[in-house]
């Protein structure tokens, strides 16, 4: 393993070729799919991965968020889930 | 959203609450039964030279649209060889269309490049092609075709055009001490998942099944060799590897309950609960030609039979787990003990789990009793069982 194990603010992460993410209207969620394969997303999960298209910085996204949903000290919380998603296998470091 | 709610039969609205019933998140589409392998642990139906008609291309697009209305959301396009279609690249092009993700469940055989790329521009997600062993001889016999080095190359032409791939190997006593083989090939093709699918004892396994179920020490070898491999490759592989049912003390989630994720339409528009279903007797299976899928999913007495826990005897009934495994499967429940009300007999708690205990313990003679010699999934052995 080349990749540094912790995400943080300078990485750009991105949502694997492996994954697809798309709003289900009849769950009424974003979901990622993948071979045979489903993930349900609560709604701060689908607007973080949202942003990760490889382009943005994590400090960004985070700056991002805070501006879209009105809030601050979003900076913790989207690290941890990030750290999440790249567990799973879901995001590259970028 | 309110979940769309269904009554059970024999249940008068409001004497009791009827189980929600949730969409049919995944749609299996059998396009048909037509293969140009012939599998001894075939999953068709012994029947299917008796199928009807198979549903022609507006019929499918018909049945998909349907489907992800409801909340489908992945697709399965599955056979037989999904090949043997020539729409296939048509109804890939309106799955994607539609927002599904795609699932190309292939033996390889008939995926030209010239397939392989009109079906990513089509919007394909991902191809599964399966491999009958990692030795040409046994890859052979086992599909009783020369298929192997086609399938190698196919293998990698789906990787060269960036698919993810899935590897999928259904393992049995005849080739599970191939396992270090099947790892390397697997590494070797830079394959995505690895599904190591212990076979299930249905349909063509079930008449097989003596010369098919494995030992314990194979299991037990297979298990730590896969182990080993997994704490090398990291990360660069997903490998599945599930004990077989048999082996095991507690029955499967078996299609994670009766008509509450998966719907199968077959090839002449038959809609089933799983692809093994219609061996279950006294069930009148519906047509997607007769009923629309949501009327099949939501009120047919088909998929309400086994929904919830109201069908269940003891010990399912009063069983601490029954939330959890559904009471295992319904299709071996019958299988193996004529009822499929019964607890699913892999269970340690089945009253007739001696059935299994008999069968594992036959594996473990030095030579087994067989019942008969190796049955191919051919179309006229087919035909014998559609005279029965």
């Amino acid at each position: 393993m080349t990749e540094p194990a912790a995400i943080t603010l300078e990485h750009q992460p991105r949502l694997r070729k492996l994954f697809r993410l798309q709003w289900e209207e009849v769950q009424q969620q974003h979901v990622l799919l993948y071979p045979e394969g489903m993930v349900q997303l609560n709604q701060p999960a689908a607007e973080i991965l949202k942003r990760c298209s490889g382009d943005a910085r994590v400090a960004a996204i985070v700056s991002d968020l805070e501006q879209a949903f009105q809030q601050t000290n979003l900076q913790a919380d989207v690290l941890s889930f990030l750290q999440i998603a790249h567990t799973q296998g879901w995001i590259e470091h970028g | 959203m309110a979940e769309p709610t269904v009554v059970l039969p024999g249940v008068a609205p409001g004497t009791a609450p009827a189980p929600a019933v949730r969409p049919p998140l995944w749609l299996l589409a059998e396009l048909t039964y037509k293969c140009p392998l012939h599998c001894v642990y075939c999953s068709n139906p012994l029947d299917y030279m008796a199928a009807g008609k198979e549903l022609n291309t507006e019929e499918w697009v018909r049945v998909l649209k349907e489907g992800r209305a409801m909340g489908s959301a992945q697709l399965g396009f599955s056979g037989g060889e999904p090949l043997m279609r020539d729409d296939l690249v048509e109804l890939a092009t309106e799955a994607r269309q539609m927002g599904y993700y795609s699932n190309l469940i292939t033996s390889g055989i008939g995926l030209t490049e010239a397939k392989i790329k009109a079906l990513k521009d089509a919007g394909l997600d991902h191809i599964q092609v399966s491999f009958q062993d990692s030795t040409k001889e046994l890859n052979d016999f086992l599909g009783s075709t020369k298929t192997f080095e086609l399938k190698q190359k196919v293998a990698r032409l789906v990787k060269a055009y960036d698919y993810p791939m899935v590897l999928n190997v259904v393992l049995h006593r005849l080739n599970i001490d191939h396992i270090d083989k099947i790892l390397a090939l697997a590494e070797d093709i830079g394959v995505d998942y690895l599904e190591l699918a212990n076979s299930q004892f249905y349909g063509w396994a079930y008449l097989n099944r003596d010369h098919l179920i494995p030992t314990r020490a194979q299991l037990v070898a297979a298990e730590a060799e896969v182990n080993r491999f997994r704490e090398r490759i990291g990360d660069r592989m997903k490998v599945y590897f599930v004990v077989p049912d048999y082996h095991a003390e507690r029955p499967k989630a078996c299609m994670n309950g009766w008509g509450a994720v998966f719907i199968t339409v077959t090839p002449d528009g038959t809609v089933l609960p799983c692809h093994e279903a219609k061996m279950l007797p006294g069930i009148d299976f519906p047509n997607v030609r007769d009923h629309s899928l949501r009327h099949i999913w939501q009120d047919s007495d088909a998929f309400n039979r086994y929904r919830g826990d109201q069908w269940m005897q003891d010990p399912c009934r009063t069983c601490p787990d029954k939330t959890k495994d559904f009471g295992g499967c319904r299709c071996q429940a019958f299988l193996l003990t004529g009822d499929a009300t019964q607890a699913d007999p892999v269970c340690a708690l089945s009253p007739h789990h001696h059935v299994v205990e008999a069968a594992v313990a036959n594996a473990e003679l030095e030579k087994p009793m067989i019942s008969r010699p190796l049955v191919f999934r051919l179309d006229k052995n087919s035909q014998e069982f559609c005279k029965l």
